[in-house]
């Protein structure tokens, strides 16, 4: 097994895909975590790849009324033509599931990306010069998180495309919208580990070499801090597609003509719910629950296994296991005593100066 | 329990074996140790980090976490604890086993007074009132010497001092009278003086109250001044077992020998001294570092005043000369340090560093002269980021100084460095955990001598290592000294260690200079008490010795009461 030959081969490093972040904790869980873990990759790899060959998998466009057969004909039940039936507007359930997914992982990719750089760089600058710039910026993202974030996103909807929903106004209205709600997110959280890492004896080491303020922020602190991003990616990541569904089923989505959105048909399948047409709410609530739970899992499951006290490991097997090497020994292994004094340090029997 | 009459045997350990899973694949952490404890009897485990010690330990009370896998046997009266869980097993920690920590600040709740907190014991094993409980707590903390319990027993935590605070934990541990007490390191995190105290205290348990007592530690002075036997581990195993005085008299095990060989003495490094001192009077001499009337105080909280850690100390570096700064902790010796590296405000007097005024200096004018100063941290673990490879963190400050453009363009340099501190060059590539922390303190003073500076600053440069390692990095720094001739301000709180190295030694006490002259003056003839009492509450490892010294303690104690 590649595990075995890893940890025998002594310094050199493993493959750079294996340090991946995904990769790497997939490698290192085992137990329940790893069925969590494998559960939300399969979860969000199908709704990925359904985003990306949304084209090709869909039997029909997202605004699609009709085919050669004339129309498809309002909330009809699933059958062979339509696997997952019509909604009362007469589109295609299972196109427009599918189409959904496309204008989710925009909205997620757009809004992280426009908060993950503001957050951070806020963060790091305001973290580590302190002083008025930080207190002004703690005060202002405070207060940002006090507003409420669906309401923002109304408003946000509103100046953007002026009550007018084209494709792209309503998924920049509710990127921006949860950009700025998540910009204090990145921001607090990278922020305390500025401070934390400012006072480490690393920062301080460079600051007695005489490194600059942007030296030390970019090439000492900023990679330190970054750790627990990929946690918080997931679970906005997450709450980005329920704010984009809440918006949708208010009645701030976007039309059917523009794009699918799985809030928009939520929203319209309220009156078929008490008639017993149940194919049209279940199915895009099915997806939203879906994918935020598969979101969900993979950020839980990172978050137990990034901490050394939560990540559960293989029992050891009873077998004598070897009194490796690498048991922490700073003097050296047991039958190098003799030559304590030189043997442990050169191993690699290089020459002294 | 303490029925035990004297001889009888407290813990039986046989043939144990820890196995632990770890991310690395699984680690045999102690294998086939074979030990017993007598009731009255103090029964040392020295060895270095990683050996094993603390493990073997925890095993007696059970508290080894899920990952860990045992097998073997260790009995206390008729029970074998590894087989045991849960219930029977609670039952058993407190009443018959106990444990005292090594950070007694960390040990105790914060929250809850410490009468609670020790009769949280009494509870968990028993029906007591709150009154009986109270009665008991009070007997205990009198037990070990807390003056006015009675009234202190409502105290938190943080109203006592380290040394109370410890004597708390031991209390809680007594409170049960368990036959056998297992202390992990119980005296690592205090000051020599407050150690010579609890060594005191826990010596009255044995005799008095006939306890066994199973005392993990890796200074060998304690050892020698409290253990009846001692076994060494290496490497998960006991390599060698004897009685004190044989141990260290006749040691048996190479290892053993090596590890009593680096134990640092004072008055090893006269010689040394003396001789750098005949060569830098050939010199002109330079003073780099001049303080006059230096006064560092640390802002308070609103309304209150400052905490002055650093109050009208005067001194002096030359070129070439290594001044040791001692003290306790608190005693202002690492802000001193951080003064003179830039790194903390100097609020009063004058101190003058390679010719700047460091009062009120900006950064700015201070920066030029920084690539004539070197630091060295205390702890290596955290001095290098961990993200960067060794080869980058010691070319760290020929790029921010200009004198090399870029990572590959300083490496010839880079190696040229390791190998000046004994470290194959092919660790440039390696990352700073990868590295043991002996490594890795010669990677960092790699790193400090890299721009071949005029002064160097060596915060408790060796206090984080194991001894044999710190003999071995207190060597290289010696060499590098002689070599690269520069002057150093050497910060510990280990009288020995500074020894070794200074050429002269200041000695500081609640922020003051107390004494400063040669270290033959400093050491041989301490004139101001607290360095007298300093200097007999080291433990030397030699039984005979130390029992010697600790009787001139008690001698200086009594005169100083």
């Amino acid at each position: 097994m590649s595990v075995e030959t890893t940890s025998v081969a002594s310094p050199s490093r493993p493959s750079l895909w294996k340090r991946l972040p995904v990769i790497h904790q997939l490698r290192q869980s085992v137990g329940l975590q790893r069925g969590m873990l494998v559960a939300g990759l399969i979860l969000t790899g199908i709704f990925v790849l359904a985003a990306i060959f949304a084209p090709l998998i869909a039997p029909f466009g997202y605004g699609q009324l009709r085919d050669e057969n004339g129309t498809f004909g309002a909330q009809q039940p699933p059958s062979a033509e339509h696997l997952l039936g019509t909604t009362v507007g007469g589109y295609d359930v299972l196109s427009r599931v599918i189409w959904g997914s496309q204008t989710a992982m925009l909205v997620i990719l757009i809004a992280v990306v426009l908060s993950i750089f503001a957050g951070v760089f806020l963060g790091l600058f305001s973290g580590y010069l302190g002083g008025w710039v930080d207190r002004v910026l703690v005060v202002v993202c405070d207060a940002i998180y006090a507003f409420p974030s669906l309401l923002l996103a109304i408003v946000m909807s509103i100046v953007i495309s002026g009550g007018q929903s084209s494709l792209f106004g309503g998924i920049l209205a509710a990127a921006i919208s949860i950009t700025v709600v998540f910009i204090p997110q990145y921001f607090r959280v990278i922020r305390a580990e500025t401070v934390r890492i400012k006072a480490e004896a690393f920062v301080e080491s460079a600051k007695v070499l005489g490194s600059s303020s942007f030296r030390i922020m970019f090439r000492h602190v900023l990679r330190n801090a970054t750790r627990t991003l990929p946690l918080i990616f997931t679970l906005n990541a997450s709450e980005a597609i329920l704010t984009l569904a809440g918006l949708g089923f208010l009645g701030f989505g976007i039309e059917p003509t523009s794009a699918a959105e799985w809030g928009y048909d939520l929203n319209k399948s309220i009156s078929d719910v008490t008639s017993g047409i149940w194919w049209t709410s279940v199915f895009p609530g099915l997806a939203i629950v879906m994918v935020v739970l598969g979101v969900t899992l993979i950020g839980e499951s990172m978050n137990d296994l990034a901490d050394p006290r939560l990540r559960t490991r293989r029992r050891a097997d009873g077998a004598p296991a070897a009194l490796a090497t690498s048991t922490v020994v700073p003097g050296g292994s047991l039958d190098s005593v003799a030559d304590l004094d030189t043997a442990s340090v050169f191993k690699s029997g290089e020459a002294l100066s | 329990m303490s029925t035990l009459t004297s001889g009888e045997e407290a813990v039986r350990i046989t043939d144990l074996g820890v196995t632990f899973a770890t991310d690395g694949g699984d680690v045999r952490a102690v294998d086939g140790v074979s030990l017993s404890v007598k009731a009255g009897e103090v029964l040392a485990i020295v060895g270095e980090s990683g050996s094993g010690k603390t493990v073997t330990a925890k095993t007696i009370l059970g508290l080894l976490p899920e990952t860990a896998t045992t097998s073997g046997a260790v009995v206390i009266g008729d029970q074998n604890v590894v087989a045991l869980s849960g219930s029977r097993l609670r039952e058993l920690r407190g009443q018959d086993v106990a444990m005292v920590f090594q950070e007694p600040s960390t040990a105790l709740n914060p929250v809850f007074t410490v009468g609670w907190q020790i009769a949280q014991g009494l509870r968990a094993h028993g029906r007591y009132s709150r009154a009986e409980a109270r009665k008991k707590a009070i007997e205990v903390l009198e037990k070990v010497g807390i003056p006015d319990a009675s009234h202190r027993v409502d105290y938190y935590p943080h109203q006592f001092s380290g040394g109370q605070k410890q004597r708390i934990v031991i209390a809680m541990a007594l409170v049960l009278d368990p036959g056998l007490i297992v202390a992990d390191e119980p005296t690592t995190a205090l000051d020599v003086t407050v150690q010579a105290e609890i060594l005191d205290l826990m010596r009255d348990l044995r005799d008095e109250f006939n306890t066994a007592i199973v005392l993990i530690t890796h200074n060998m002075g304690v050892v020698a001044d409290l253990a009846d036997r001692v076994a060494v581990m290496y490497n998960g195993k006991v390599v060698e077992e004897a009685d004190a005085v044989t141990l260290f008299g006749d040691p048996k095990h190479e290892y053993t020998k090596k590890l009593l060989a680096a134990v640092p003495h004072i008055g090893t490094g006269r010689a040394s001294t003396r001789e750098r001192a005949m060569d830098r009077a050939l010199l002109d001499t330079k003073q780099l570092v001049v303080a006059r009337d230096l006064e560092i105080v640390y802002p308070g909280r609103l309304g209150r005043p400052g905490f002055r850690a650093v109050n009208k100390v005067s001194f002096e570096i030359g070129e070439r000369e290594v001044l040791g700064l001692v003290g306790e902790s608190g005693s202002g010796k690492t802000t001193i340090g951080r003064a003179i590296a830039g790194l903390t405000r100097v609020t009063g007097g004058s101190l003058k560093v390679l010719g700047k005024e460091m009062l009120g200096i900006r950064e700015r004018e201070f920066r030029p002269v920084r690539s004539d100063i070197g630091f060295v941290f205390q702890d290596p673990a955290t001095s290098f980021n961990p993200l960067l490879t060794i080869a980058e963190c010691v070319a760290e400050p020929l790029l921010v100084h200009g004198r090399a453009d870029s990572v590959q363009g300083a490496r010839a340099q880079v190696d040229e460095l390791l190998e000046a501190v004994q470290l194959p060059r092919s660790f440039g590539d390696r990352y700073p955990h990868e590295l043991s922390g002996g490594q890795r303190q010669r990677a960092s003073l790699a790193r400090a001598i890299a721009l071949k500076p005029r002064l160097l600053i060596a915060d408790e440069p060796t206090s984080a290592l194991d001894v044999s390692v710190q003999a071995k990095v207190l060597e290289l720094f010696a060499e590098l000294q002689r070599e690269f001739g520069f002057a150093s301000l050497f910060i510990s709180h280990d009288l020995a260690v500074v020894d070794l190295l200074a050429d002269r030694i200041g000695v500081l006490y609640h922020g003051e200079l107390v004494e400063e002259g040669l270290g033959e003056q400093v050491l041989g003839a301490p004139q101001h008490p607290y360095t007298k009492r300093l200097l007999a509450s080291l433990p030397v490892p030699d039984p005979a010795a130390q029992a010697q010294r600790r009787a001139e303690l008690h001698r200086l104690r009594r005169e100083g009461a």
